[in-house]
């Protein structure tokens, strides 16, 4: 089942000139465990072909590169970074989506781990936001019980919350940060000592992130990677419609100024559709989709049963079906020309 | 790793430093020294911050103390009542009736049973009453409340000690979330910042008299309508003082009867209630002038005796025209209603009063303009102070403990951070929403009925008959003050 994953890994790999390769990622990429597994995988090369089209035709604005992280939007999130916790300023679309997305999570999670703690529903669990930002989502979620770990590629941002959440000393045993991305933290825990391998988290929650990331299968890849197998990934995202464009951009940035000017760019929007046919080629189960909308009157988002803009999703990493990993390439190749 | 010590090798320290030093205590005390000993290493350590500290442990601050002790979603907070006097324990209830009453109101009640502490209640002393006169003593008017058929009650008058001693035997049971600090006076407040300044304490720090300082994420302010939260935030308040001091006694009646009604009168100087606390006894509550006020309490029993059932009795306030212009109003009500209205019953008449029991208090009204502040906010009397004419004053106050209980409770399930203004913007709306209308009905009862000007008269006679033919809407009226 990973076998797709690999392949388009690889066959980035394979395209780009090794000095484009080094740029952006950080050292903690393991080069050795990539070269092994191009040398596995490299006979598939022929559907790999294939694949290749369909995916630079599906991504679209999105490269396929070998990192999620896109530099131009590291740049305008590192001059955002003291801003977080201004509960009125920038982020305050970001401070009042905690009243939904905090119950989606908290809620999906129990349906699973049942409370044992009264006050502390999600003791016991650990769990990794994706593109933490200051914060903001991972300290409710540490409040809550779980043990959390935020990572976000801009060092300023992981500075704020560390800064935030060191005041507080119920968070300082919950809550800790690293900033690097989620591909380097997926390499670090698969060179790392544990048996079960990589396999490290109850949840991964990515909440208004998908739609900064370059890259998206490898988003993917790594939160499986990161997951135990039965764990949940939470992604809120906006959606691809015409109507997401005339309120997500024009009237939530430019007229409203609910977020800064240009911190969303339309490109990479992705339809609750698309991602889910995304996370279940990557071995997720998508259990619940459930539209969001923002009141700027009220400053509150709301559920809704439209996904139209604003979108929460809930998939679970399914168990691996034994080790029967052997990819039917013969199928792949159907498929491709259905 | 300090911050993973627990409570046991924290006890079990302070338990081998006991063996060294005291050898003959018995092991009982060893263990509970142990555990002091371990509360105190806690209590020292420098980044100890409380989750709530209440400041004011009367009725409601007590309440609210227990309520958040007792609620599930906040197991495992920290909260601290601070209360600057010493700690009111009730072991028997005292023969004599204590002057302090308030009027409990069913939602009240409910709250107080919430907190387990309704119980207590009912077994040292409460008397509940089924029906209220409300009557003119200028005009014939009145109103009556009742619940239909007399069946159930209205309300309960409780003295106010013993509400909060059922109170505080309940906070002893809650000693693993709730922490009291008897005899701790609060000198200063520090206000946090609104955004975190870096090497700025984002907390609320209480110092208390004994040189301690304290921390907290959310403070409640409930100390009574001079509150010095309140002050020290520097909220506007509107307030004034009602040229009114209440004078208050314990009752003893001429002969013993079935007490369950509550009684007041609207004097030209102010309104007169008696509130049944048994067969034979009853609480009084006269509101008025501060001269007549002074001028009462230097008067023997006898002579006050007097002047009671003559406020009660006596029709010397009515003139010829308010009488007949009353007759004509009822009789018009009741061409359009014939059922409705009720007769004039009267008061038990009093035969004594209680020793020592004859004090007065000055009246005033009070409301904050805002009752919440960053990480604080304020319940009860330091909130909203109002006239004892309705009996509302610790009604409000425990409605506040119920809304902020319930919003808290929401919030600590979402990992909200409890002293973030999200929630107590709306617990301030919400109380303002309720309190307002109250407060403002209350003063303007008191004001339509300071006066004997016929016109005023007149309207509020035929008002209050009005009022008493109208079952749909005594029973809003009712319903609003049950909250």
């Amino acid at each position: 089942m990973y076998s797709n994953k690999f392949s388009r890994l690889m066959l980035g790999l394979c395209c780009r000139k090794s000095s484009a390769v080094c740029g952006v990622v950080r050292s903690g990429f393991s080069w050795t465990t990539v070269c092994q597994q191009r040398t596995l995988w490299l006979q598939r090369n022929d559907f790999l072909e294939m694949e290749k089209h369909t995916v630079l035709r599906q991504t679209g604005a999105r490269s396929v590169s070998q990192t999620t992280v896109d530099p131009s939007e590291l740049r305008r999130f590192q001059s955002l970074a003291s801003k977080w916790w201004d509960e009125q300023g920038e982020f305050a679309a970001l401070h009042a989506m905690n009243d939904l997305r905090v119950p989606f999570i908290r809620d999906n999670l129990l349906n699973v781990h049942r409370a044992r703690h009264p006050g502390k529903p999600l003791a016991g669990l650990r769990i990794l936001d994706v593109g933490c930002g200051g914060g903001l989502l991972t300290e409710p979620l540490g409040r809550l019980g779980a043990t959390v770990l935020g990572i976000d590629p801009v060092e300023n941002s992981i500075g704020t919350a560390q800064l935030h959440s060191s005041y507080d000393p119920d968070l300082r045993d919950q809550v800790s940060y690293q900033a690097c991305t989620l591909e380097e933290l997926s390499a670090e825990e698969e060179g790392g000592e544990q048996e079960q391998g990589a396999a490290q988290f109850d949840a991964v929650v990515a909440s208004e992130v998908v739609e900064h990331l370059a890259d998206l299968e490898t988003f993917a890849f790594c939160c499986s990677n990161v997951l135990k197998p039965g764990g949940s990934l939470f992604i809120t995202t906006i959606n691809k419609t015409n109507l997401s464009y005339a309120l997500g951009i024009i009237v939530a940035e430019q007229i409203l100024r609910i977020v800064p000017n240009g911190t969303h760019d339309w490109e990479k929007f992705i339809s609750p559709e698309e991602l889910e046919r995304l996370l279940e080629s990557n071995g997720f189960s998508v259990q619940s989709v459930q539209g969001m909308l923002y009141n700027p009157l009220s400053g509150a988002w709301s559920w809704t049963n439209s996904t139209a803009i604003n979108y929460a999703l809930h998939a679970v990493r399914l168990k691996d079906a034994a080790e029967d990993s052997s990819p039917h390439p013969e199928d792949h190749a159907a498929a491709a020309h259905s | 790793m300090m911050h993973k010590l627990t409570k046991a090798p924290l006890a079990l320290n302070g338990l081998g430093r006991c063996f060294n030093t005291e050898k003959h205590w018995s092991a009982v005390k060893i263990i509970r020294r142990g555990l002091v000993c371990a509360q105190h290493e806690g209590d020292s350590g420098k980044n100890e911050v409380y989750d709530v500290i209440i400041s004011g442990g009367g009725m409601v601050g007590s309440a609210m103390a227990c309520s958040l002790g007792m609620d599930p979603n906040l197991t495992g907070k920290k909260i601290l009542l601070l209360e600057a006097g010493k700690k009111k324990v009730m072991d028997k209830v005292p023969d004599a009736y204590s002057t302090r009453v308030s009027s409990i109101s069913p939602g009240s009640a409910t709250l107080l049973s919430g907190i387990g502490a309704w119980e207590q209640i009912s077994q040292m002393r409460c008397k509940p009453y089924k029906k209220m006169q409300v009557w003119d003593a200028c005009s014939d008017a009145l109103i009556t409340f009742d619940k239909e058929n007399l069946q159930d009650e209205m309300a309960y008058i409780v003295e106010n000690d013993i509400i909060v001693a059922a109170i505080t035997k309940q906070l002893e049971g809650l000693s693993d979330n709730v922490q009291v600090k008897y005899r701790s006076k609060v000198v200063k407040y520090t206000w946090p910042m609104p955004h975190q300044a870096a090497d700025s304490i984002p907390w609320v720090q209480v110092t208390l008299a004994n040189g301690e300082t304290l921390q907290t994420k959310l403070l409640i302010g409930a100390d009574g309508p001079n509150s010095m939260v309140r002050q020290e935030l520097g909220i506007p308040t509107v307030k004034w003082n009602y040229d009114q001091s209440a004078v208050v006694a314990v009752l003893h009646l001429s002969e013993p009867t079935e007490n369950n009604v509550a009684w007041q009168r609207f004097l030209p100087t102010g309104p007169i209630a008696m509130l049944p606390l048994s067969d034979t006894e009853s609480s009084l509550v006269w509101s008025t002038s501060h001269q007549i006020a002074e001028g009462l309490l230097e008067l023997d029993e006898e002579s006050f005796v007097d002047a009671i059932n003559s406020a009660f009795w006596s029709n010397e306030n009515q003139s010829e025209l308010i009488e007949t212009a009353g007759s004509l109003f009822r009789g018009a009500l009741s061409a359009i209603m014939p059922s409705a209205g009720s007769p004039r019953q009267l008061p038990p008449s009093v035969a004594g009063i209680g020793p020592k029991t004859r004090v007065m208090f000055p009246l005033g009204m009070g409301h904050a303009s805002e009752y919440i502040r960053h990480r604080v906010a304020l319940i009860g009397d330091a909130a909203h102070r109002v006239h004892p004419l309705a009996g509302q004053g610790a009604n409000l106050g425990f409605g506040d403990v119920a809304c902020l209980t319930q919003l808290l409770s929401q919030a600590a399930f979402n990992g909200k951070d409890l002293g973030a203004i999200q929630h107590l913007l709306e617990y301030e709306t919400e109380r303002q929403r309720h309190n307002l209308p109250m407060m403002a009905a209350i003063d303007l009862m008191k004001r339509l009925y300071s006066t004997n000007a016929a016109p005023v008269v007149l309207l509020r006679t035929f008002g209050l008959q009005a009022t008493n033919m109208l079952p749909a809407l005594k029973e809003q009226i009712m319903a609003f003050a049950s909250k």
